[in-house]
């Protein structure tokens, strides 16, 4: 790869970002630890009753995963804003869409598949049935990259703001809930013997769709919020 | 030397921001082997004219000319490679994997390595320490280093002597003569008396 062409710069940046990951390694285990500690609690507080358990497992761990999402949202874009590497980026030959894509790459890689790989341990503790965790894990790994595209965006809107974190959170909400309903609806239609193939597609249509869209949206939105 | 459009050009460039005018009406033309000092009190629009350049933020009136041709953001590719108060470091990183990124990002000068560069500003020895663990003037000359290793015309320099000492002020001066002796142009804001490796530079005054 020639320095300064599209892949390198891709490369590059992604490097970038999962070297600093790695050198915080604290901060990648903050939000496994959250949905370890948050899962468990909820057999305390409801009783270890397995078909109760049984029942909301599918629901506890989407929304646990989500709220742990959440966490690492704000820090995708702020540092860069801050140290000034964003307008190194901005002035960078390569379509800052396409690098936008690329921190978001490396934000659902460090933030959220940690999580995707310790959610089938999470729902066994909640006695889901194996058929059931591997549809959980298959809606998992469609919902979570839509989530992180879904955030960024928002994030990108909110970067202009000083202090973000509570708009971003009323912003995220409405656009979670689809996500979430269509999530946890095919594990549940997976645990009644159900075809649970429909709301996975949906999540991939949406998807699709966000993969395209969402680092132009995050792109115009930091444009924006650099113009002050 | 002179190029028959200059390289970076201004005309009639004003800044406001909420209806109060920042700086300008600013007009200056500067071509392939110029350095000009941009000169201005604090709070005079120093910086604020420095990321109008960079594109970043839109004039209120006025063009800015790259090459003879208005520019855009998405346009000028890496021409214009921009020095701010925010030196753009990743402080987890040594100044090697910083280097790295940019590299990856602009492409390299022809001729020019990482630790050639690295050797250039006066921090062999220290390529692989994160720059988290290295001295304000030290970050400065990693951030220096930059400007040699990538390969664009025009530099657009934030007060580029602060932090420095005595040594790496004469780096700057002379980073900036061989930029111009290579047919480069820099724009170099100061709020001090600076003077440019002897000869007396092109002043543009700012007033708030």
């Amino acid at each position: 790869m020639t320095p300064g062409s599209t892949p390198a710069a891709c490369a590059a940046l992604l490097r970038r970002d999962l070297t600093l990951a790695w050198r915080r390694r604290g901060d990648i285990a903050l939000p496994v630890l959250y949905a370890v500690i948050v899962v468990t609690l909820f057999p305390f507080a409801l009783g270890p009753e397995p078909q109760l358990l049984q029942r909301i497992a599918g629901g506890v761990v989407f929304v646990t995963v989500l709220l742990a999402m959440l966490l690492s949202l704000d820090g995708l874009f702020r540092p860069d804003i801050d140290d000034g590497s964003m307008e190194q980026l901005m002035l960078a030959p390569q379509p800052l869409a396409l690098l936008v894509g690329m921190k978001i790459l490396a934000h659902w890689l460090t933030a959220a598949l940690p999580l995707v790989v310790v959610a089938p341990v999470l729902a066994s503790m909640l006695h889901l049935p194996p058929p059931a965790i591997v549809v959980l894990v298959v809606a998992l790994a469609v919902a979570t990259p839509l989530l992180s595209l879904l955030g960024a965006v928002l994030v990108a809107l909110a970067a202009g703001a000083k202090r973000s974190g509570m708009l971003l959170a009323l912003m995220l909400l409405p656009l979670c809930v689809p996500v979430v309903i269509f999530a946890a609806g095919a594990v549940a239609a997976a645990q009644d013997g159900l075809p649970w193939i429909a709301p996975i597609a949906w999540l991939g249509a949406g998807l699709a769709l966000a993969v395209v869209l969402a680092p132009l949206a995050c792109a115009a939105a930091l444009r924006i919020a650099m113009d002050t | 030397m002179t190029s028959p459009s200059p390289l970076l050009e201004a005309r009639a460039l004003c800044f406001s921001r909420q209806d109060e005018p920042v700086f300008g009406p600013v007009d200056f033309a500067l071509h392939g082997g110029e350095v000009a000092l941009v000169e201005g009190d604090n709070g005079s629009g120093k910086t604020t004219l420095m990321r109008v350049l960079t594109g970043m933020l839109h004039a209120g009136e006025g063009e800015v000319l790259l090459d003879g041709a208005p520019f855009a953001l998405d346009t000028m590719a890496g021409a214009v490679v921009f020095l701010g108060h925010h030196l753009g470091l990743k402080f987890d990183l040594s100044a090697r994997e910083n280097l790295a990124v940019s590299a990856g990002l602009y492409g390299v000068r022809a001729g020019t390595s990482i630790t050639a560069v690295l050797g250039d500003v006066g921090l062999a020895g220290f390529e692989d320490e994160p720059v988290r663990r290295l001295s304000a003037g030290q970050k400065k000359r990693a951030a220096l280093a930059r400007l040699l290793l990538l390969p664009a015309r025009v530099w657009l320099l934030d007060e580029p002597y602060a932090n420095l000492d005595r040594e790496g002020i004469a780096l700057v001066n002379r980073l900036l003569r061989d930029h111009a002796a290579r047919g480069g142009a820099a724009l170099v804001t100061s709020h001090g008396a600076v003077t440019f490796a002897g000869d007396e530079p092109r002043r543009i005054r700012l007033h708030a």
